[in-house]
């Protein structure tokens, strides 16, 4: 039996950040950054249609649903803030399906296992591209060392959400993970107090809201629209 | 009927590097007399509904009107399945086939990753140090 509510969240969480990661179109510290980052919003762009439509019609989803439907993790919905606080938001979400698609590589359900076997290819290379970054910056200039110790501290709060229900067993692994870049980018592993959590049941930041009204609205004013 | 139907699949482009087929990019897994099974390179590849599209196109042309289209993720597509023609193609196109990386303007081993991002999703960019040249090559997936 296929999870419905695992494969909702997941398209969720690829479909937001990938909205988030369009944003930056335009607008990267460079050239080569700007591809990168557009590269990475298209593959989870194509996850989140995979993901959705084993719930129902991808488009309707994506389109048509209220902020309260949505349960994507907290994490993806943030704003990019400076370069910086993308990366860390990055690193930390795609460290995460990292593991998470590796695991469910082997699962029963085969439509999830396919997904996660193709997903997994592409987040390794956005999990590389990520910690190379942290490492740049958090082993960089005082200022792009400040910079990335804020931003991955801005993150970290929302990383709890990331290890809800069944996916508490991977927390171990990516402790490993995000500790190793974070030592070798000279950045210390931020103190987490109360994490921030909520998204998974719809219960969002008040990002979310923003984020839908400009995807949705052509298809809210036009039900159906092509071009 | 399925070596016809492969003839035709050998006709068919890849719409964003023309010189190579889709056969040759490695991303037809089966051809039967019912349907024809690819598998997209990346999830989010723009290209995939133009090249069920451009196959819809050719076999309908070839009269195999009731020959379907199924797309299948796994096994998930690898680099690996490109063929061997295909690859000369790429390099003699200018891009760099997956595999040992030489520059495709100057055939030089030394080069080096400028982002591992590149044009479209499956490529990335990489210069010569020889010639100085940046080019795109494939993604090792």
């Amino acid at each position: 039996m296929m999870d419905e509510k695992q494969a909702l969240a997941l398209g969720d969480d690829a479909l937001i950040l990938g909205h988030r990661l369009s944003e930056w179109c335009g607008h990267a510290p460079s050239l080569e950054i700007d591809l990168a980052l557009a590269n990475i919003g298209l593959d989870l762009l194509g996850q989140a249609q995979f993901f959705l439509a084993l719930v129902g019609d991808a488009d309707a989803l994506a389109y048509r649903r209220d902020e309260d439907g949505f349960c994507n993790c907290l994490l993806v919905e943030q704003p990019n803030g400076d370069f910086a606080r993308t990366v860390a938001r990055q690193f930390l979400f795609s460290a995460w399906q990292e593991l998470m698609f590796a695991e469910m590589a082997g699962s029963a359900d085969a439509r999830m296992a396919a997904i996660a076997g193709k997903a997994r290819k592409e987040v390794i290379y956005h999990a590389s591209f990520a910690a190379d970054w942290m490492v740049r910056l958090g082993d960089g200039t005082d200022e792009s060392h400040r910079r990335m110790a804020e931003g991955l501290d801005f993150c970290w709060r929302f990383t709890d959400e990331l290890f809800a229900g069944s996916w508490a067993g991977l927390r171990a692994g990516w402790d490993a993970r995000v500790d190793a870049v974070l030592r070798e980018a000279g950045l210390a592993r931020p103190k987490l107090g109360r994490g921030v959590t909520g998204g998974r049941e719809g219960r969002h930041s008040e990002h979310l809201g923003h984020i839908l009204a400009e995807m949705q609205y052509l298809q809210r004013s036009f039900p159906d629209a092509v071009w | 009927m399925r070596d016809a139907i492969m003839a035709v699949l050998e006709a068919v482009p890849d719409p964003e590097i023309p010189v190579i087929s889709v056969v040759e990019l490695g991303i037809v897994r089966e051809v039967t007399e019912e349907a024809v099974v690819v598998t997209p390179t990346y999830s989010g590849c723009p290209a995939t509904l133009a090249i069920a599209r451009d196959i819809r196109k050719a076999l309908d042309e070839a009269g195999f009107f009731d020959v379907a289209i199924r797309t299948e993720l796994a096994p998930a597509w690898t680099t690996d399945w490109m063929t061997a023609a295909g690859r000369e193609k790429l390099l003699a196109y200018g891009i760099a086939p997956p595999g040992v990386a030489v520059c495709p303007q100057c055939g030089s081993g030394q080069v080096e990753e400028i982002s591992r991002f590149g044009s479209t999703p499956c490529k990335a960019l990489w210069r010569c140090l020889a010639c100085r040249e940046p080019f795109d090559r494939f993604k090792c997936i």
